[in-house]
């Protein structure tokens, strides 16, 4: 999927990215909030770093123009 | 997706009339903060920029229709299995494992794995070397212009009917879960499956469909993580369960073996019997879909090569099997964590209980994903999983449209309206007709909500076609004696006894026990026997008429019938990229899940 243009992991790897910086970063706000009595285990905390550097890895892998 | 929908509709007890009256006047279950709105605001601007992104790469039909049959095994197999990943299947079924256990996993192991790798390593190449663009397409090659075109009218009429109902009902879950208003979901939805689709074609359902399945395991694996921890792992669920059932919490029963109460109907809460399962299910049915069902065969038909379209199925195998942890293990893990606000343990019901008791607070079977997200799922997180919902919802949708759209054009229009257009005429009809596609979905989304009791009938018509179909497919590709008569009648008259053995019991429940060989069968029992039924009708009538009939000389039947068609020779790979290779693990993992689950 490469030959003919943006790979769909190039796609998928923006997405993550975005979602992952929105998640962690309320995971580390939500640190200064009072505790909620929800069983999140900070979820949003490592959730959100799971998905960022998955985002990374996929964007800067098969970012435009490099071919794997 | 929606094959297998009928069964588990059922199965979950997701009738659209107790959905209907569930969702009106009901408080919804959660709600999104600004964080989890941008969250779905973000997904709907990546799939229409995927769309438009896409629109250079759709101007041939090959490019239109088939994805330009580039997709690597990867992208292939994993649309494979995402266009069957709804967001209905998910709740449903994890509904219906708060209900019935463990026992609901039987739809994704053997309802599943054994027809992914039948059709990979056996039916594949034949699809495959043929150049079919569809199933229909296939049988036009094996049986003639008659059984492709009966075949065809029923596939596209019944997808796009099915997309509508299917359409209908997540917007009554929207409504439910988030309190979204119908025409919003039904319309904001709709117009962007419309887009990306009309732009970009197969290419576009297909990438929206990665992109899906990747949200799905991003946003529902946490659910059932959390809930592991929460409990104490596997052994400390069962321990709860145990307790609970012990206390009279959560009525007795076993909930976390597949095959041990399976040697009667009367042993298990879905009154099944394990020829059922395996016959039934195992084959039948899930044959049927897997091999024959359009929607999720066009995914593979565009992979980039013969190995890279065996090694498709293969690989959707792997992640078929492990839907459980996010479908199935969320719903039992309610039975031991869910809570009330006074912190006893929350007992979900029957859709008929909850609407016996309107503003009793009740909450059913089929909402416990929903609120198992809500209770773990934070701000932004639960965005993700409400997006992965929606991502299911248009996915699938997407899928059935873009089927629709290859089956008119190239199995209806262009053998009996047009026949010798100009490539950009077939790539024009084809984008007009994805809206028209859209449109009838809405068309028929709204004409359930006014008439809620007709989805019932419409998931079963669906089912009529699949199993028969199967049999016509078998026999087609593996008996050369098969001839074109055969193939019709056993069609027709293997759809014609699906659609009399319903109707039976439909006018009389009583006759059950003779569909199903056992008065002690209940209504899931059905289907599978249905199917078997309506299969081995299919054989047989086809084997009698074909006897009777002569055959086409071999000369003809070159590229699809077994024995007649030459297979490419494969380059050697390394066994880790082998097919036969990958398909012997996923054997191996298959029988020792049913082993350690049995």
């Amino acid at each position: 999927m490469h030959s003919s243009g943006i790979s769909i992991w190039f796609f998928i790897g923006v997405m993550l990215t975005i979602y992952g910086a929105m998640i962690l970063g309320y995971g580390l706000y939500e640190l200064t909030l009072p505790q909620m009595a929800v069983a999140n285990f900070h979820a949003s905390i490592w959730w959100g770093a799971v998905l960022l550097a998955a985002g990374l890895f996929y964007g800067v892998r098969f970012r435009p123009g490099h071919e794997s | 997706m929606f094959g297998l929908v009928p069964t588990s509709l059922f199965a979950a007890g997701l009738h659209p009339a107790s959905v209907a009256a569930l969702a009106f006047g009901a408080p919804s279950l959660a709600h999104l903060g600004p964080l989890d709105i941008a969250v779905i605001a973000i997904y709907f601007a990546m799939v229409i920029w995927i769309g438009f992104y896409l629109k250079g790469q759709a101007n041939t039909s090959e490019e239109f229709f088939m994805a330009g049959r580039e997709m690597t095994a990867w992208i292939a197999g994993l649309s494979f299995v995402s266009a069957n990943l709804g967001s209905l299947e998910l709740m449903g079924w994890a509904g219906s494992s708060y209900q019935y256990g463990i026992l609901a996993a039987h739809w994704y192991w053997i309802g599943a794995i054994p027809a992914m790798l039948f059709l990979g390593m056996v039916m594949m190449p034949f699809y495959y070397v043929c150049k079919t663009h569809s199933v229909p397409g296939y049988l036009k090659l094996r049986y003639g212009q008659g059984s492709s075109t009966v075949a065809a009218v029923s596939f596209a009429f019944m997808t796009v009917l099915m997309s509508g109902v299917n359409m209908f009902a997540m917007a009554e879950v929207m409504k439910i879960v988030l309190g979204w208003d119908l025409n919003f979901s039904i319309i904001v939805s709709s117009l962007a499956v419309a887009a990306y689709v009309a732009l970009g074609g197969l290419r576009s359902a297909i990438f929206n469909e990665v992109l899906q399945f990747v949200l799905i395991w991003g946003g529902a694996l946490l659910v059932p993580i959390l809930g592991l921890v929460e409990t104490g792992g596997w052994s400390g669920f069962k321990a709860r369960l145990a307790q609970n059932i012990a206390t009279g919490a959560v009525p007795g029963g076993d909930y976390t073996h597949m095959w041990r109460s399976m040697g009667h109907f009367a042993d298990n809460p879905m009154g099944i019997h394990w020829t059922g399962i395996v016959f039934g299910l195992g084959f039948a049915i899930s044959f049927g879909y897997w091999t024959t069902d359009f929607l999720v065969v066009q995914r593979v038909l565009a992979a980039n090569s013969l190995r890279s379209a065996r090694l498709a199925p293969v690989i959707g195998s792997f992640f078929k099997m492990a839907v459980p942890f996010i479908v199935i293990l969320p719903g039992l893990l309610g039975l031991v964590v869910l809570t009330n606000g006074d912190g006893s343990l929350m007992h979900l019901v029957g859709e008929n209980v909850v609407k016996a008791n309107p503003g009793a607070g009740l909450h059913s079977y089929n909402e416990v994903l929903p609120l198992m997200m809500v209770r773990y799922l934070g701000p932004g997180l639960l965005g993700l999983g409400i997006t992965a919902l929606i991502a299911g919802f248009m996915s699938g949708m997407a899928g059935n449209v873009s089927a629709f759209t290859a089956i008119f054009t190239y199995d209806i229009y262009q053998p009996h309206i047009v026949k010798h257009a100009k490539d950009e005429h077939y790539v024009l009809v084809g984008r007009i007709v994805t809206i028209v596609g859209v449109v009838i979905s809405i068309g028929a989304a709204y004409l359930v909500m006014n008439a809620a009791g007709i989805m019932d009938y419409v998931q079963a018509l669906f089912s009529f076609f699949i199993s028969p179909l199967l049999g016509v497919v078998l026999l087609g590709m593996f008996w050369r004696r098969a001839t074109k008569q055969g193939g019709f009648w056993g069609l027709l008259l293997g759809t014609l006894t699906s659609i009399g053995l319903w109707a039976w019991v439909k006018a009389d429940p009583s006759a059950l026990r003779y569909v199903a060989i056992s008065p002690d069968a209940k209504d899931m029992a059905e289907n599978m026997y249905r199917a078997l039924w309506s299969v081995i009708t299919s054989v047989g009538v086809n084997v009698i008429v074909s006897l009777c009939t002569t055959p086409r000389p071999l000369s003809e039947l070159a590229s699809v019938v077994y024995g007649a068609t030459p297979l490419p020779k494969e380059e050697p790979v390394p066994i880790y990229k082998n097919e036969w290779f990958w398909t012997g693990i996923a054997i191996v993992i298959f029988l020792a899940l049913n082993i350690y689950f049995w």
